[in-house]
């Protein structure tokens, strides 16, 4: 009886203790723009939660560390069921297709971000990094792509392994997130 | 919401500590919520919350872009300023609402 009793107040004592995030690593693999606002979004809010943060970049999400494309990057315009013409009628595949409409829609995309205070690649990669957030590329991906520290923005740390990213990644109240 | 007293004053604060009204804010009222934050104000403290809430009357949303734009702190200063949770714990100082933003 005596135990039963126990079992109920540490169940409340439960309820009521919190247990917020304290690590928190983002991967990003893809290079569209909604891609890698996604991750730098999501990176910048827990900066400024105070979550120790680390993003992991690899295979076309490179391009948002990549000093050359990252304030260049794309909206899918062909295949992204999604995307509406401004006035909210469906986007035809075959339109998207076309000589200079993805760059023309993601030129949109930015200019709208832009007035919502959301900054361009670089500037937000110095936000995060500003807050203490790190940066790191894969180190198979850079292989791959033939990319190395100096094609990388001056935030990125580091180009790690998968094995170095999971050593990084310890403590109970971490989160792994793919975005 | 509940009425407390901060630097002798009474003032409406909602459950997470921010106050209800910012015109019952001064800066003695500052200097005590800061404390509970663990933050001894400054000068440069102080310039950065009067610019927080000239933002607010103003109606703009506030973001932490903004206050490395106002030309007071840039963001790691801002972060130095009111570390780990820059923009929650200036507004709170500042006695406007909880920001609203993601960015």
């Amino acid at each position: 009886m005596e135990a039963t009793q126990e079992m109920a107040t540490n169940n409340e004592a439960k309820k009521v203790e919190k247990k917020p995030l304290e690590k928190i690593m983002l991967i990003c693999a893809k290079g569209t723009i909604e891609d890698v606002y996604a991750t730098l979004i999501m990176a910048n809010g827990a900066v400024m939660e105070g979550i120790e943060t680390k993003v992991f970049f690899t295979f076309f999400g490179l391009d948002a560390i990549t000093k050359k494309r990252m304030n260049k990057l794309h909206t899918e315009t062909v295949g992204n069921p999604a995307l509406r013409m401004p006035g909210g009628l469906p986007f035809p595949t075959l339109l998207g297709g076309l000589p200079g409409v993805e760059a023309g829609v993601s030129a949109m995309m930015r200019k709208q971000m832009e007035k919502l205070d959301i900054p361009p690649v670089d500037e937000f990669l110095d936000m995060i990094t500003a807050g203490g957030g790190e940066l790191y590329a894969c180190k198979l991906a850079c292989e791959m792509f033939g990319l190395d520290m100096e094609d990388f923005d001056d935030n990125v740390k580091d180009i790690i392994t998968v094995g170095q990213l999971y050593e990084m990644c310890d403590g109970d109240r971490t989160q792994i997130v793919f975005t | 919401m509940a009425q407390v007293t901060i630097a002798g004053q009474a003032v409406d604060v909602n459950e997470e500590g921010y106050l209800n009204d910012p015109s019952q804010w001064n800066e003695e009222i500052a200097k005590e919520i800061a404390k509970e934050e663990g933050i001894e104000l400054t000068d440069k403290h102080m310039e950065v919350l009067k610019f927080l809430r000239q933002k607010f009357e103003e109606g703009e949303s506030i973001t932490i872009r903004s206050v490395g734009k106002s030309g007071i702190v840039d963001i790691k200063g801002f972060y130095t300023l009111f570390p780990q949770k820059p923009l929650k714990k200036s507004s709170r100082i500042a006695g406007i609402p909880k920001p609203a933003s993601c960015v």
